[in-house]
């Protein structure tokens, strides 16, 4: 494996920083639209519960199914994963999101309805901040799924380490299959690790 | 000018088969400290969340100083008028300073403004300013917490004051200071105030007229003096007893 790596190093490079910009491309959408459904859910809570009912269906048509039914909408390639993927999220994020502005305690929420705050200023002033330790475990649980599930991307030609597991799969190679498991799961632990130092960083400060 | 006015206000919560509020009707006018007393249930909380439209009436007008508040948004509403709950809700992950700025902020006055006014508040309540405006509010006991939910209600300084059993949850020593100092302020400011407890004693106390409430209807409302003279229907009359029945357990006991 060792010499594979020396002998190869941007066939492991490549797709590794491919799987970066996926997963940085993805995350960044994730949450952009989450925090949109999110703001239309505090102003209509009816719609927030339509939401979640609908991404948990989605979430539970397996990726590869949802790839093929949307190749002929936007084609082969990273288009289609980041579609994929960023869906995938909103069920993820919505749940952990929602689920933690629901639990901030509801003395506190009349108090901040009662003082003459809009229902996005409680949100934003009250229920975000005091929800944290739910929106960094619905992010947490994100990368890990978006890593994952990115790799089978690489099955309508979005690169990224799947290219490696793929390609490994393909020739019987094992070095590279390996070297595709190790990075995908070395990147998850390692981006995990990051966002639990500023989760603590954030509770301490 | 009345402060406060209802005019056949009733509010019946959905799911449920009875009315929370019965067609009530009454005046408050400015300056009044009227105490709202009755059982758990008998619709006081409703009544008063109706005031600042944390509840809506099905019938019925409520008239605030001339102006139908059904026609006021009810945010402008509710940041007219002072509210504090029991557990003074406090904003656990802001500092005393910006809990009690928190109105001023949303009006969007000038820093030094929002100081200043934060300042004499907390004096008026009695909370040294520079020991605690830095500190959260887990860091301060039940009844500085509630000083400060009280500081925070009066920091625009407005017409009408709105209580939900604020002294409820605070040992019987705090809650007569409170009381006392609500008093106070409540001379210095002109204030008018409604203050909903279940406690027969800080209602005849604090209030200038007392509102006794059960299953919805306003059973009397009345100065302490008149409805104790004469309490009138038998829930009234029953809670008299109550409180008399009690200052007899005491009175054996000493003697």
């Amino acid at each position: 494996m060792i010499e594979y790596m020396a002998k190869h190093p941007d066939k492991l490079l490549t797709p590794l920083i491919e799987h970066i910009e996926m997963l940085v491309i993805t995350l960044l959408l994730s949450i952009v639209i989450a925090a949109i459904f999110c703001m239309i859910s505090a102003l209509v809570p009816f719609i927030g519960n339509v939401l979640i009912h609908f991404f948990s269906i989605v979430y539970s048509i397996p990726s590869l199914a949802l790839f093929a039914v949307l190749i002929p909408v936007t084609g082969l390639g990273r288009t289609t994963a980041i579609v994929v993927l960023v869906v995938y999220n909103q069920y993820l994020l919505l749940r952990n999101f929602l689920a933690g502005f629901a639990n901030v305690n509801s003395n506190v929420l009349e108090a901040a309805k009662g003082t003459g705050m809009t229902k996005i200023q409680v949100l934003t002033k009250i229920q975000v901040p005091l929800s944290k330790g739910a929106i960094f475990t619905g992010m947490q649980l994100a990368v890990v799924s978006t890593i994952g599930i990115g790799t089978i991307a690489a099955s309508i030609n979005a690169g990224g380490l799947g290219s490696l597991l793929f390609d490994g799969l393909r020739t019987l190679n094992t070095v590279k299959i390996l070297w595709g498991t190790v990075l995908s799961a070395g990147l998850a632990i390692v981006v995990n690790g990051v966002l639990n130092v500023v989760k603590k960083k954030q509770e301490g400060g | 000018m009345n402060a406060i006015t209802f005019t056949n206000v009733s509010k019946q919560f959905p799911k449920t088969n009875y009315k929370a509020v019965k067609s009530v009707s009454f005046e408050i006018e400015e300056g009044e400290l009227v105490t709202i007393l009755g059982s758990s249930g008998c619709g006081k909380t409703t009544l008063l969340k109706m005031v600042n439209r944390l509840y809506d009436p099905d019938e019925g007008d409520i008239v605030l100083f001339g102006e139908n508040i059904r026609d006021v948004d009810p945010v402008v509403v509710r940041r007219r008028i002072g509210y504090v709950i029991q557990q003074s809700g406090l904003f656990p992950h802001m500092t005393i300073e910006d809990n009690i700025s928190t109105v001023p902020k949303l009006l969007k006055w000038d820093r030094k403004k929002q100081q200043e006014r934060c300042r004499n508040l907390m004096e008026l309540v009695g909370l040294d300013y520079e020991k605690f405006h830095k500190r959260y509010p887990h860091e301060l006991s039940g009844g500085q917490q509630q000083r400060v939910g009280l500081a925070r209600a009066l920091a625009v300084n407005p017409k009408i004051m709105l209580m939900d059993e604020p002294f409820g949850a605070i040992d019987a020593i705090n809650r007569l200071n409170l009381q006392d100092e609500l008093k106070k302020i409540h001379r210095e400011t002109n204030q008018t105030i409604l203050f909903v407890t279940h406690d027969i004693n800080e209602a005849f106390k604090l209030g200038n007229r007392v509102m006794i409430m059960n299953e919805g209807k306003i059973c009397r409302f009345d100065t302490p003096q008149n409805v104790i003279r004469q309490p009138g229907d038998a829930f009234t009359q029953s809670l008299v007893q109550s409180a008399m029945d009690q200052e007899k357990f005491w009175r054996e006991y000493r003697d």
